[in-house]
């Protein structure tokens, strides 16, 4: 049994309170522009799914509390979540270097766009 | 070759005490080099192997596996063989496959107690009837033995339902299948590996395979716990653990792994000689050769590499087996496992070649990978020798997600399988 929490209304319950939503951070590429949307990223948009055997960045529904759409980071082989954040956020730091694999690649340009403003600059 | 298993070879053992029984299969070292690799020796995976020595005569192949032999999906399953499903090609594959496992024992001269008991697909909502009456006429038209029954039959069949009228969910009717029913998990995967061996194929259990190594666009080996392997073609048949080996060739998939459970309950006296399958409550019921009820029900929602499932989605399957069986209600039960099962987004396998040459993919069974365990190895191993895919295929090949050609099964197969 998966004790969730939302961070949105802070509600904490088990998994039938909540639900699963799949992946996280999956862009439409046809919202951009339809026109230049290949089969393959149109494939990859509706199937291709990063698998992990570990980290993986999801998506929860708060169903019995406030409703809302929220994202969570969960170990999937020993089922801890190790964080929920918001539906327009960016995971914690530390958990997109500590994920790997093709999470690690999904999260490493973001990593490197964060990194300007270690050099001073506001990002 | 191995001697044959007979009544005469019963007896002669009988006379030595059982002490002189040939090992059914070796344990070799793995040779450096070989024609062909299968990873993972489950029954699909074994399946494999033995036609690749059958019919295509490839002797110089080995199956890496990183625990024991049938110790995955094949020896977690609920063992229902059945071929009912919606498309065409789900029916050729399935149906090869149903057909293969009447022949199996003879075959593989090991008895793997394929028990055509029939299976019989509950309809409790009027909508649910609907659909089976469709996939009744599209098995029809693909030559199966199928039909649809009414309540009367239902209950002279399996007169241990309910048949209230006034329950929340009815038995309408029923979808029957009388040539599908049950094997013995375990039996195939052994009897693939013993007449895999005896033909000349090495089977490496305990052997972890960690990465797949590329030459540019070719496949050019195996590194595993037990070394590296040199070889032209890999066949991947690792179900729920699909994703994590074929990632390290650099290759995606359209796969998520979930958790399946099943359960089994305390012995009892015969009470239910065919497989009933309830897919609007989610559940379904059989009962084993030893008299244990054997349980199964949807998978958990969430992607899963723990092999422990979540108790809402036990306690929802058995919710709804007690409503659909009242007598089970007091029933005990002994074990309770999970396995990993690999979900493709229409619910149909994928069999085939990918982008790296000599890497051939076989996974997606998800929920219903057991019974096709003969059709799958039959052709795959014919994809491999021949590097194409065989006829019945090709339907299931990576393609199909680019093309938008999906063979929609989650429909026709609902939870059930």
């Amino acid at each position: 049994m998966l004790i969730v929490h939302c961070p949105v209304c802070g509600a904490e319950g088990d998994e039938t309170d909540f639900h699963y939503g799949g992946e996280a951070h999956i862009r439409r590429p046809a919202t951009q522009d339809p026109t230049t949307v290949s089969d393959a990223a149109q494939r990859d948009y509706l199937f291709m799914r990063r698998n992990p055997k570990g980290l993986h960045f999801e998506r929860w529904r708060c169903d019995r509390g406030c409703g809302k759409w929220f994202h969570a980071v969960r170990d999937t082989v020993t089922m801890d979540f190790k964080a929920t954040y918001g539906i327009t956020e960016l995971p914690p730091r530390e958990l997109m270097e500590a994920a790997s694999g093709e999470w690690a690649a999904f999260f490493k340009d973001k990593l490197d766009a964060a990194k300007p403003s270690r050099k001073g600059k506001s990002s | 070759m191995k001697s044959r298993y007979s009544i005469f070879s019963l007896a002669r053992n009988a006379m030595n005490y059982h002490k002189d029984w040939e090992r059914a299969w070796r344990s070799p070292a793995p040779k450096s080099e070989y024609d062909a690799v299968i990873v993972g020796a489950g029954g699909h995976g074994l399946a494999t192997a033995y036609y690749l020595a059958k019919n295509h005569k490839l002797a110089n192949i080995a199956v890496v596996e990183k625990g024991w032999l049938g110790g995955g999906n094949t020896g977690r399953n609920t063992t229902i063989i059945r071929s009912n499903y919606l498309q065409d090609p789900s029916i050729a594959i399935y149906e090869l496959a149903r057909s293969l496992y009447e022949d199996l024992s003879r075959d593989l001269n090991f008895n793997v107690m394929f028990s055509p008991r029939g299976v019989m697909m509950l309809c409790q909502t009027e909508h649910e009837f609907r659909a089976f009456k469709r996939t009744a006429h599209a098995n029809r038209l693909a030559g199966l033995d199928c039909r649809m029954i009414s309540a009367e039959e239902v209950k002279k069949i399996a007169p241990i339902i309910n048949d209230d009228p006034n329950c929340r969910y009815p038995i309408l009717g029923a979808y029957y299948q009388p040539r599908g029913g049950t094997g013995r998990h375990d039996a195939v995967a052994w009897g693939y590996a013993r007449g895999a061996d005896s033909l000349g194929v090495d089977i490496i259990q305990n052997c972890e395979v960690l990465s797949i190594r590329r030459d540019g666009g070719k496949v050019a080996g195996i590194e595993t716990s037990k070394g590296f392997i040199k070889t032209k073609k890999i066949g991947v048949v690792t179900a729920g653990h699909v994703s994590t080996i074929v990632q390290t060739a650099g290759l995606r998939l359209p796969i998520e792994s979930l958790c399946l459970q099943a359960l089994v309950s305390e012995p009892i006296k015969p009470v239910l000689d065919c497989v009933v399958m309830a897919n609007t409550v989610h559940g379904y019921l059989s009962q084993s050769d030893k008299g244990e009820l054997v349980v199964g029900g949807g998978t958990d929602p969430y992607n899963n590499y723990s092999q422990r499932g979540s108790f809402p989605a036990l306690e929802h399957t058995v919710t709804a087996l007690v409503e659909t069986f009242p007598i089970i209600s007091r029933l005990r039960m002994l074990r309770m496992w999970g396995g990993i099962v690999d979900m493709t987004g229409d619910r149909s396998p994928i069999i085939g070649k990918t982008d790296v040459e000599g890497l051939y993919v076989n996974c997606g069974w998800g929920t219903g990978g057991f019974k096709s365990i003969p059709g799958s190895g039959f052709v795959f191993a014919d994809t491999i020798a021949n590097d194409r895919p065989h006829p019945i295929a090709e339907p299931f090949g990576l393609n199909r997600f680019i093309e938008g050609r999906l063979i929609d099964e989650s429909v026709a197969a609902a939870v059930a399988h």
